[in-house]
């Protein structure tokens, strides 16, 4: 059955539970290091072992990135990468793969500017699946998240160590798809932190929550990949595979005929590793 | 775009939300939300608590050097041969500039939180330097994020507040100037959270900072309040003031936004021109937008990129401003205008040399606009200009740029 619309985060999830293991939630910047180059790496990345697809809007101030996320971004922009191409983007990897989520991840400048209502509309067609917005807690929620939910798009919150057992509710409340724990409390990249800390955390918010639980901030390498699918539902990398995107451009920052295959070689790997542990179907 | 709401007071925002009608909010990381939280029950204790409210004019009068006179600018007033000009000498606080009468609260309000470790953003470096000064003064950790090409124009300041211990890291992310330096300063604060308080320099960013920020900078507006009462036995006409983020002219202005007689004007930066596009003034050629922890008008372009801002005076190279101004501007409380970098100079001259003041670069903004609005004033329109800097940090760029001096 071809799943539609904001079940396919809940479809593949439940696929990736049934398989006893984790989902890889993989991230790229947008428009990085150009459209087209983009385009084909968005494509390539289910075969390479992607279970859903994070996509990076870029934005001139990204305050919770790290080094790596932020030079995607600026990358990206220098190549002319707008809200309206990334929505395009969307739409043609859709027209090729029905099944693979897509969320868009970024701040809520540029979708407050294109207009909120306008830019739900758009995004629905464009065949997203869920929101990841930074700068939007809780409290904003009539901004976006509501109206988001009403527009049957999943409105993905992050969870962080400070947020501890009385926020949590609160956090919990309007999310929806999948909740995304930051493994440590800093910008994306960082270091990953303790291991055994993370699953502790995760059980805790799967005492709040049904949804599934993913982890990122600071994974890098397959080993910390296999490290956090033994205690999540979904592992998200994102820094890394920006910064393999950066290694491989040319000495003027043009993308090259590795650039694609640089970033699914290590989806792969990780892919792999999630693929290692065993655990217990759902 | 909702129309603010029509109040029977200006001095009551903002909500509950942080929002001054549309403007303000909490547009944070989830990270830094519970200590956003937190900062704001401690702010609302303090508010309230006599002993803090003792501890803070003990500070402002023996630290600070409060109140700041109410000067009556005589030659200034002659020369333009209108409106009778009075400078609010913000000057002349320790560490030169408005600035410390905010840092003074925050470090306080810090030390009554248990953080030991202060981080901040500085363009020029005035806010830099009175953070710097306040941790010195109480043995706190400092750390000042700077842009690179800030750190390059503005030398001395840099210097400063070396010696005073701070450290001081320049950004080179991004346009490397002072909307660099405050995203740098949130990346420290979201990774450490914990143990840091981020002291912000102006009167924007997440709830509950434009209304702290303001209530810090109010000194200011009550001084004059009861300066101008007992120079002339009421209160002034106009109030002006030169407008970044907007903390020296919110000082000035709230105590004064519900007399109704009171006329107020901020002056914002116009760089080579508004129509040139170079240029810092958010509320004259700027759009509603989200940045940094809230709401307000900022220069960006058609996809919500926010754009560089241009001016001569790096404390009001900024995109953005204050949510309250933004709030102010659209009811038509106070009217927004703007100076451009060579009436700013022009200003910065002819002050030093009919005054005997050397005003910085700020300033200058809002005199330039004194020099066009005074000569078409009754003799008898009381106008104070808020004084807000010195302008020594000053004299080594406008030496160069009028060659050499």
């Amino acid at each position: 059955m071809t799943t539609t619309g904001s079940t396919r985060i809940q479809t593949r999830f439940a696929a990736c539970a049934t398989e006893g293991r984790a989902a890889l939630v993989t991230f790229v910047t947008a428009g990085d290091p150009d459209l087209d180059t983009s385009s084909a790496i968005l494509d390539a990345l289910p075969a390479a072992g992607a279970d859903i697809i994070e996509l990076g809007v870029p934005f001139t101030d990204p305050m919770a990135d790290g080094i790596p996320v932020q030079l995607a971004g600026q990358r990206a922009l220098k190549a002319g990468q707008t809200l309206k191409k990334t929505l395009s983007l969307v739409e043609a990897f859709r027209a090729k793969d029905k099944d693979t989520p897509i969320v868009l991840m970024g701040y809520y400048n540029p979708i407050y500017v294109y207009g909120v209502e306008r830019f739900l509309q758009d995004a629905r067609t464009a065949g997203v699946d869920g929101l990841i917005v930074v700068d939007l807690p809780p409290e904003e929620d009539a901004e976006l998240c509501l109206p988001a939910l009403a527009a049957g798009l999943n409105f993905i919150r992050l969870a962080t160590p400070t947020t501890d057992d009385k926020r949590l509710p609160k956090v919990l409340q309007n999310t929806s798809g999948f909740v995304y724990y930051v493994s440590v409390t800093g910008i994306t990249g960082g270091a990953v932190g303790n291991y055994d800390a993370v699953g502790e955390a995760v059980a805790r918010i799967k005492r709040h929550t049904d949804l599934p639980v993913a982890v990122g901030f600071g994974v890098k390498t397959a080993a910390d990949a296999v490290a956090i699918a033994r205690g999540a539902d979904g592992v998200v990398v994102g820094s890394a595979l920006v910064e393999r995107v950066r290694l491989s451009l040319d000495s003027d920052g043009r993308a090259t005929e590795k650039t694609v295959s640089a970033v699914t070689s290590l989806v792969a790997e990780l892919a792999a590793g999630v693929r290692q542990v065993a655990k217990a179907a759902a | 775009m909702n129309a603010p709401q029509n109040p029977n007071t200006y001095r009551s925002g903002p909500d509950e939300n942080g929002r001054f009608g549309l403007f303000g909010g909490r547009f944070v990381a989830e990270t830094l939300m519970p200590l956003v939280l937190s900062l704001e029950q401690a702010y609302e204790a303090a508010k309230v608590d006599p002993g803090f409210q003792a501890e803070m004019a003990s500070y402002l009068k023996h630290y600070v050097g409060r109140p700041s006179p109410l000067y009556f600018a005589q030659r200034m007033t002659e020369h333009l041969g209108g409106a009778k000009i009075y400078f609010k000498r913000d000057e002349l606080n320790h560490t030169g500039a408005h600035k410390v009468n905010n840092v003074l609260g925050q470090i306080l309000l810090a030390r009554r939180m248990g953080k030991k470790r202060i981080i901040a953003e500085t363009g020029a470096g005035q806010h830099g330097v009175a953070t710097a000064t306040l941790c010195a003064r109480f043995g706190l950790e400092c750390i000042v994020y700077m842009g690179a090409v800030d750190v390059e124009r503005q030398k001395p300041n840099v210097f400063r507040m070396k010696m005073l211990g701070a450290e001081v890291v320049p950004v080179q992310s991004g346009t490397k100037t002072l909307k660099d330096a405050m995203n740098e300063a949130l990346r420290d604060w979201v990774t450490n959270v914990a143990t840091t308080f981020y002291c912000i320099g102006t009167a924007a960013g997440p709830h509950p900072y434009p209304a702290m920020v303001r209530d810090f900078q109010s000194v200011i507006g009550k001084e004059t309040r009861e300066q101008m009462q007992e120079a002339e036995g009421r209160l002034p006409d106009s109030l002006i003031a030169a407008i970044g983020g907007g903390s020296n002219a919110i000082g000035l202005f709230h105590p004064f936004l519900d007399d109704p007689d009171v006329k107020m004007w901020g002056v914002e930066a116009a760089g080579h021109g508004i129509s040139s596009g170079l240029h810092a003034a958010s509320l004259t050629g700027g759009t509603p937008g989200v940045l940094h922890g809230n709401r307000t008008y900022l220069l960006m372009d058609e996809d919500g990129q926010i754009k560089d801002a241009h001016s001569i005076s790096a404390g009001l190279d900024y995109p953005g401003i204050g949510p309250e101004h933004a709030w102010l501007h659209d009811s038509g409380r106070v009217s927004y205008i703007s100076a451009t970098d060579d009436e700013a100079l022009e200003a910065f001259q002819l002050c030093s040399k009919l005054e005997g003041i050397i005003p910085a670069l700020e300033p200058a903004h809002a005199l330039a606009k004194v020099i066009q609005l005074a000569p078409k004033l009754p003799k008898d329109h009381l106008m104070v200009m808020n004084l807000c800097g010195r302008g020594d940090k000053d004299i080594p760029q406008v030496a160069e740029i009028l060659g050499g001096m």
